[in-house]
Order: C-alpha cells, then structure tokens, then sequence
C-alpha cells in the first residue's frame, strides 16, 4: 500500500499535447504471472530455455493465422496521424506511447526474421533480432496500452493496435512471461466462474442482501433471482456488480427495470462473469473456454433470451466474438438480439413506454456520459449506426433533468480510455492509470467549469473502478462515477400501474 | 517477499499480502498496518475481524455492501457506510483491510 511516488499531469481548460520525454515510463511494467497463474491456461509456468525460437515461431504462427496482422506490420507510413491520439502519450510524454513506436517495437522483429530486406539487410530498415532486451520492453510497453483502439480511427490505413499489442501479449504468455493479473483472473473464471473467486454461497448471500436493501428502499419487493430454470433472460454482468461500488447500483437498477416491465430474468452462478480477459491477452483459447459457460449456463437454464450488463470489453466479445466462439444461438428467441445489451433492452422498454421515471429524483445532479471504447469502437447497439452512442444517453436522458456532452473529439468513436481498460486495471500499474487517464479528465473538467457536470455515468465496470480510482489524485470526488443504471434505478417509477 | 514479526518471517505476495491465511496472527497484522503507515483502532479491528469471519465461512471477502451493512449493525448506523470505511482504510476498504486480515487481494475489475 505505499504510495507509489509520480507527477499527476496538470489539469489545463484546454486540451494539450506534450513535449516528448523518452523513456518516462521505460520503468513501469505489471508484475509477471507465477507458474500457477501461467499453467492453468496452457503457458508455460517461466521463462522457457529455447523462448528465443519459440517466440519467433509463435509469432510466425499468429502472422499466419491473422492477415490483419501482417497488414498492420507491413503498412504502416509513419504519417503521424497517431502520434497524439493516444491516452497514455498524453499522460506520460514517453514517445514509446505513441501508437506508431509501440508497433514499431513488434515490427523491427517481424522485419528481421520475416522479411527479406529484414533477413539480408536489417541495419537498412532498422530490423533488430530478438533478445531479452527486446523482450523486456515488449512486457514494459504491450502493457501500456489499453487496447482501446482510439489510435486506429485516425490512422489512414486502420492500422489497429489493439492487435499488435495482444499479438505481443501472447507471444509473451507463449514463452512464460505472463501478467499476473489477467491471467490470475482468467484462472478463477475457469476454476469458480467469475473474475473475483465469487463462489456459489457468497453470491446467495450478496444477492439476498441487495434484496433486503431495495426493500427497505423502496418497500418494493424486487428480485434478484440465481439459477431460476425456465426464466426468460439470462442476465450476464460482470461481477464487479456484485462487489463494489458504484457497480452495484447499476445491478439494482437492472433488477428494477425486469421487476417493472415484468421479465423473468435470472442470474447463472456458472457463469456469473461477463468480463472475459481471453481477449486482453490475445488468447483465443481462454477467450472460448471463458465464454462457454455462458452458452452451457443459458442451455441448462432454458432461457429465451441472453441480456449482458454493463461491461464494456465484455459487450465487444459478446457482440463480436460469441457467435464464433460459443455459437449457433438458434436455441434462443430470434424475436430478440442474441445477445442484447441491457442498454438496448432498458431502452427499447422506454420507446414502449413501459416505464415511467420521476426524473426529478435526479435533479441533484448535471450528468455527463462517459463513452467506454470497447462499446463504442467495436460494436454497436440497437438497429442504428451509432446506436451504441444514442441509446445509452437517451437512457440518461430519459431518467435526468441535466445532461451535458463532453468535447466532441473527446467521445463518441473518439472517446478516450479511463485509463484502466485492456487487463491494466491493477495496483502495480497506478501510475500508467493515473497519467493515462488525464485527457478523459481533461475534458470532464472542461464540462464542469463551464455546466457544473457533478457526475459522470459510465457502463463499463472497469472504467468504474478505474475513475472511483483515479479522480481522487485529481481532486475530484470518488462519487462523481456512476453506473447508467443506477440513475435508471433511482428515477424508476416502481409498483406503480404503467 | 516476506515480512518478520517477532523473529519469524512470513511469506507474502509483492503487495505485501500473507501468503498462507493459516499463518496470520495480530501481531502480523499490527506490523503490516504499520508498515502502511495506519494505526489499527477498535473499529479497525471490527472491520478486519468481519472480514475473517465472512472469510471463513464464504471463502472470499464481502461485497461493499454487505461489508457496510455488517459494520453499520457493529459500529452505528452512521459508520455503516463506504465514506466511514474509505476514512478508515484510505487505500480502499476491500484491498487494505482484507491484507491487514490476512486474506488474498481482491481481483477482477474492481
């Protein structure tokens, strides 16, 4: 618990890019997985004698396998168009951080052991071979970017670093030089079911709590239902929600909106996880067998539909990924999107006008919407384009008085990252979260001086805890963060004929 | 990593956190306190000793909300909240105090 000693960023009214500073944060890198961490997900326990050749060989492996990848190796121009676009460049200053050289440290290897002129001539187009030292900075600076994608809507050639750095995670897991976090978390998933360890008979008794405490409330007796076989929806939500704050109101919101409308709807403690680090990690492996239980949960259960919470990479896998991973839904409802986000269905209940709101209960606040980069650069919601960016703020909307947008560039498919996503939401990476979450707190301070903003609303719950995090080395309040549905929940007419 | 308390040495994680719950003791828990710079009042001790308790029983720590809830019924119904447990464990209730009872991190996205 010491305080790790850094610069915060001076918070400016307008946004700026830094001067460089190389090698800033050549210091910062999260803490290796152990041997137990590594093996239940099929790495090698450390570092392994021949990691030479079989980091080259993985690599070759994954260019054969993704042409994306071998695009994004080949077809970069060095515009410059990235350069300040990323979050962690614009907290840290350290050139490395630009999305350009963070390829670029994948790149000069796949042009040694991959190219021709890489082969034959490398001091010409700057190939190096691979060693430990190249291995190092890998680990130091693939876990410097959140995978947030921000990067790519402005490169001319879509170049997606999001790929790369999870390529060099992989190659990194690969030859035994994990990250602890992810793949700890990774490994309770597969042994209990959720990120935290959560098993069966706490979740009982955190379910029954939240029960007890929205009836005394609101003397509504709202369900929270675990393993109801034949229930209509499948309610899949990151289990953050179960734990901490300001998560849980989010979840007690979900609850209200099902009890209002009438849903049955219940939760799986097989798979009480929405969250599926697989993708932070670049492990297609992991990734499938993190989702499955989903798919072996909803047929065990009978359920019609699957709804997901407010998770922001977990709606990217869900949206973009389950149907590969664990489909065909064909046993599902297809009146409905399989799988829907909560967002889409609490909307769609508004748009029917099956829930009335007393907006005013939320007049104590001016609330901003904070745009989660998984959500809304890699999927989309509803049967718009840009769905993923309407429905959460018509929600807010709908259930407030006084909401404000921040700076255009700022949100929307241009949102910058909290600062913790991408599997570098952990302790050991404070000072990467804490820089790489000023320009988002840049451009919040901005609404504030000039509309006051007291809160911002997010559904994501690792930018929930990021900001709960974060904003206090900011001088702003831990409570400014909330859940989309908690202002649901608070504002939720209940019981009342609709 | 380890940490000595009173001639023996403890094992622990590189946050500090006891490696073997079995091992834990008060003076142990004293001495990482101390360390963190916290000096463990009664109502710490009220805190620490439901989250072993819960520990014991669930096998992991409690929700925020049960956890404020436990200690609202231990402690007053004003302290029964996360602002009275963030005064008291500064570095966030959940991780502070759960290392302090000698109990694992909490993971995941919180």
């Amino acid at each position: 618990m010491k305080k790790v000693e850094f610069d915060i960023p001076v918070i400016t009214n307008h946004p700026v890019t830094p001067s460089i500073e190389p090698g800033a944060m050549a210091h910062v890198k999260p803490f290796v997985a152990k041997q137990a961490h590594q093996e239940p997900l099929g790495f090698p326990g450390e570092l392994v004698e021949d990691w030479h050749d079989r980091a080259i060989a993985k690599m070759g492996e994954l260019l054969g396998k993704y042409r994306s990848l071998v695009v994004f190796m080949d077809s970069c121009v060095k515009c410059g168009a990235c350069t300040d676009k990323c979050h962690y460049f614009l907290g840290t200053s350290d050139p490395k951080n630009m999305p350009v050289a963070r390829q670029d440290l994948m790149r000069k290897v796949y042009r040694r052991y991959f190219t021709f002129a890489g082969k034959y001539f490398p001091k010409l187009v700057g190939a190096v071979d691979l060693t430990r030292e190249v291995l190092e900075e890998w680990y130091s600076y693939y876990h410097q970017c959140s995978e947030c994608r921000r990067c790519s809507v402005y490169c001319p050639y879509g170049i997606d670093t999001a790929e790369v750095t999870m390529a060099g995670r992989e190659i990194l897991a690969s030859v035994g030089i994990g990250q602890k976090y992810s793949n700890e978390i990774i490994g309770k998933v597969h042994k209990i079911g959720n990120n935290l360890g959560l098993p069966e008979k706490a979740l009982v008794d955190t379910l029954i709590d939240l029960e007890e405490e929205v009836k005394d409330d609101t003397d509504v007796d709202v369900r929270f239902p675990l393993d109801v076989k034949g229930a209509d929806v499948l309610l899949i939500t990151p289990s953050a929600d179960f734990f901490a704050e300001p998560h849980v109101d989010g979840l007690i919101g979900y609850a209200k909106v099902f009890h209002q409308a009438g849903i049955s709807w219940t939760l799986s403690s097989h798979a009480s996880e929405a969250a599926n680090f697989g993708l932070f990690i670049g492990s297609q492996d992991n990734m499938q067998k993190v989702a499955m239980r989903i798919r072996e949960a909803a047929l065990e259960l009978g359920v019609k539909r699957i709804i997901v919470g407010e998770c922001g990479h977990a709606w990217r896998v869900a949206y973009s990924y389950w149907n590969t991973l664990i489909g065909p839904f064909d046993f599902l409802d297809p009146k409905y999107p399989a799988p829907q986000h909560i967002c889409e269905s609490t909307y769609n209940l508004i748009q029917q006008g099956a829930l009335k709101f007393n907006k005013e209960e939320n007049d104590d606040k001016i609330v901003t919407f904070h745009d989660s980069c998984n959500v809304s650069r890699a999927s989309r919601m509803g049967n718009m384009p840009g769905g993923q960016f309407v429905i959460p703020r018509e929600i807010i909307k709908a259930a407030c008085n006084h909401f404000v947008d921040m700076r255009e560039d700022s949100i929307k498919e241009g949102t910058f990252c909290c600062g913790g996503g991408g599997g570098l939401l952990t302790d050991d990476l404070v000072e990467l979260r804490v820089k790489g979450a000023s320009p988002r707190v840049q451009a919040l301070h901005e609404v504030i001086e000039q509309h006051g903003v007291t809160h911002m609303a997010a559904i994501c719950a690792i930018c929930k805890s990021q900001f709960t995090k974060v904003l206090p080395y900011y001088d702003m309040n831990m409570d400014m963060i909330i859940s989309v549905h908690q202002l649901v929940g608070d504002a939720l007419e209940l019981g009342v004929e609709q | 990593m380890s940490l000595e308390v009173n001639g023996k040495a403890y094992e622990t994680d590189e946050e500090g956190y006891l490696a073997n719950l079995s091992e834990w003791n008060l003076d142990l828990a004293e001495a990482m306190a101390k360390e963190d710079g916290c000096d463990l009042t009664e109502n710490h001790w009220e805190v620490v000793n439901f989250l072993r308790e819960y520990y014991d029983e669930y096998q992991i720590a409690p929700a925020v909300r049960v956890l404020t809830k436990a200690i609202g019924k231990r402690l007053g119904k004003d302290k029964g909240n996360s602002k009275y447990l963030y005064e008291l464990f500064p570095y966030g209730p959940a991780k502070q105090a759960c290392k302090y009872a000698g109990l694992p991190k909490p993971t995941g996205c919180v």
